[in-house]
């Protein structure tokens, strides 16, 4: 009887990462980027945008780990063979 | 100056950018303390089990080789020398990567070996596979140290953390989630880690090119700089070679760099076969270099360009590229120091994250490669027999905990003697440079000696060493990578003279011992890979992969030739 690996899927692990950096990011680029900041990147809210580029990265692994997840099969081939 | 160095360098790092480097350690720990469950014997600790898909292997595969000397070394290259560069990895890695994956994994994979020696090991028998078993596994711990002694420096420079507190901290770190849950850990770290840099780097380049007007702004500041417009085009490369004949430094890249170094390097080099030895089909394992080509292709863009930035737009940086070095920074520090100068606390955390996780993950892949071939080849083989494997799993993290800490040692010992760190290296291109020789004539020609397979290794270092004596004495002048091409060169030919010479007066092995590792005497069935399942798909097959990336890599090299 084959199961789903849903503890430990490295694309969810992925995913959840993402998604913290990508929030923290565009929090602080929304709400406390100051005029320093804004020229140190040269006019750029880096901030905001790299955080909305890791959640939109976070969404891709996430929906990529829901639609296909990973079916163990019990006792598959490989393990404990040593 | 080595004061105002770490002056102008030491990143002005906030609460903000600790909170998401500690949220990176947690994930990291976890990914150990999670991999754990899945180990239950030492194949599953030493070689995951051999259950990884091939995007995890594949990403993995070049995450192992993304580690300090990667990245600062060819931000620095791009700095100095522009965009020849790429040749490091256009040239330098994925002919090689495609050809492990198509030619050479079939052997590999198929004969269900455990690690690179052990194949030398059924192929030639012992005096080669204890050559091979003893340099690599000193190699390994010694550059684990080197590693570890240049993440303690940069966290020294950077954020102003004393040097042995760095090293120990990030020595523990790698040894509790590889002790704990192996190559698995390790494995997945190492891709958690790319994306990681990727994120990192990403966005430092979003910001340098736009800081310097984009890319006609940069193709504009280049030419008008000390570099001028040759530092944008690849070829011919005669700055990074020394060679001023371009023909010549044309012939020198394709053949030296290309062919020699880099089929040496990414073929033979355990700490990367391991991690398409731990995909779970043979199809799987021949994609798993050729899926990590994809991404070595693009990541220049990301390393090579804010390294050029870097020698654009940070006072020191140009400073020290017309000429002046009283600023104190290197070209090594390009990339800490276009971070420091462009990005606002948040990223600047991210950044360092990044800069962090490549270090550990190539500490990590050193011990985890060294604890298989330190359980396998030289405990299991030489030391004590016929265990249960239970005996096994706990030599392998035994070994895993000794490794650590031999390579604390050694960071200690190139803290104290700075230059140390390039003779350890010098050392391990000798060890490396004759064994893709060895491979191509073990697997391909059936007629080959046990005795030659240990002699031609032996020879080929010889002569390697020989190369590297007399650069160094003056004899040869041979300036920049010139050197290591030569003495990679005659390695390579030496191997293959000396292998055939001691062939033609000794007995080969009985044929009946070559099945699966020699390839007229392996069936075509046996290195058939499976194309159903999870195996299936047009999108699956290794070779029309492979043919992808070359045609992809030959029209950018057209592109910025």
């Amino acid at each position: 009887m084959a199961r789903k690996a849903g503890l430990f899927d490295l694309r969810l692990v992925i995913a959840v990462l993402f998604a913290i950096y990508g929030v923290v990011l565009l929090v602080v680029g929304l709400g406390f980027t100051d005029e320093a900041d804004l020229t140190k990147a040269d006019g750029l809210n880096i901030n905001l945008w790299s955080g909305i580029g890791m959640i939109a990265l976070s969404a891709v692994f996430a929906a990529w780990a829901t639609l296909r997840p990973v079916i163990v099969p019990e006792g598959g081939e490989g393990t404990g063979t040593a | 100056m080595p004061v105002l160095a770490q002056v102008d360098l030491r990143l002005d790092a906030g609460p903000l950018d600790y909170t998401l480097l500690a949220v990176y350690f947690v994930f990291v720990l976890g990914i150990g303390f999670l991999a754990r469950r899945s180990v239950s014997s030492s194949l599953d600790f030493l070689l995951s089990g051999r259950s990884l898909p091939a995007w995890v292997t594949g990403l993995a595969f070049i995450s192992a080789n993304l580690g300090a000397i990667e990245l600062l070394g060819m931000a620095a290259n791009g700095a100095q020398y522009g965009m020849a560069t790429v040749h490091y990895y256009w040239i330098g890695a994925i002919p090689a990567m495609v050809f492990l994956g198509l030619v050479m994994m079939p052997f590999y994979y198929g004969s269900k070996v455990r690690s690179v020696p052990e194949f030398l090991r059924r192929r030639f028998g012992k005096g080669a596979h204890l050559v091979n078993a003893i340099s690599f596994a000193v190699a390994q711990v010694l550059i684990a140290g080197v590693n570890l002694y240049a993440l303690a420096f940069l966290l020294n420079l950077m954020l102003g953390w004393p040097i042995p507190l760095s090293v120990v901290i990030a020595a523990a770190i790698v040894l509790t989630y590889t002790a704990l849950g192996g190559l698995s850990a390790a494995i997945y770290n190492e891709v958690l880690q790319f994306f990681v840099i990727v994120a990192a780097l990403l966005p430092l380049t979003i910001v340098g090119l736009h800081k310097v007007g984009g890319w006609d702004g940069l193709v504009e500041k280049v030419t008008g700089g000390p570099g001028g417009s040759e530092q944008l085009s690849a070829w011919p490369a005669t700055e990074l070679t020394g060679i001023q004949n371009p023909v010549l430094s044309v012939i020198g890249i394709v053949f030296g760099l290309g062919f020699v170094l880099s089929f040496g390097y990414w073929t033979t080099n355990f700490a990367e076969v391991q991690r398409a030895l731990s995909a779970k089909s043979m199809s799987a394992a021949r994609r798993t270099p050729i899926i990590g080509a994809y991404p070595k292709m693009l990541i220049p863009f990301v390393i090579i360009i804010p390294g050029i930035i870097a020698a654009l737009v940070v006072p020191e940086m140009v400073a020290l590229k017309a000429g002046d070095d009283s600023g104190g920074v290197v070209y090594n520090n390009a990339l800490p120091a276009l971070i420091g100068e462009l990005l606002p606390n948040g990223m600047l955390g991210i950044a360092i994250t990044g800069l962090l996780a490549s270090f550990m993950a190539g500490v990590a892949a050193n011990v985890s490669s060294f604890n298989t071939v330190f359980t396998y080849d030289l405990w299991q083989d030489y030391v004590r027999k016929d265990r249960p494997d239970e005996y096994y799993l706990r030599v392998g993290r035994l070994a895993t905990i000794g490794g650590t800490v031999v390579a604390i040692g050694t960071a200690f010992l190139a803290a104290g003697y700075g230059n140390i760190m390039d003779y350890i290296q010098a050392l391990f291109s000798f060890f490396n440079a004759p064994l893709f020789a060895t491979f191509i004539l073990a697997m391909f020609w059936k007629r080959m000696s046990a005795a030659a397979g240990w002699a031609g290794l032996v020879a080929g270092t010889l002569g390697a060493v020989a190369v590297f004596v007399l650069a160094e004495t003056g004899v040869l002048d041979l300036p920049g990578q010139g050197a290591s091409f030569v003495g990679a060169g005659v390695a390579f030919g030496v191997d293959i003279v000396v292998s055939v010479a001691v062939t033609m007066f000794t007995r080969p092995v009985p044929e009946e011992r070559l099945v699966g590792l020699v390839y007229s005497l392996t069936p075509k069935e046996d290195r058939r890979h499976s194309t159903t399942g999870d195996d299936a798909g047009w999108y699956r097959s290794p070779v029309l992969l492979g043919i992808g990336v070359l045609l992809l890599t030959a029209v950018l090299n057209i592109i910025f030739g």
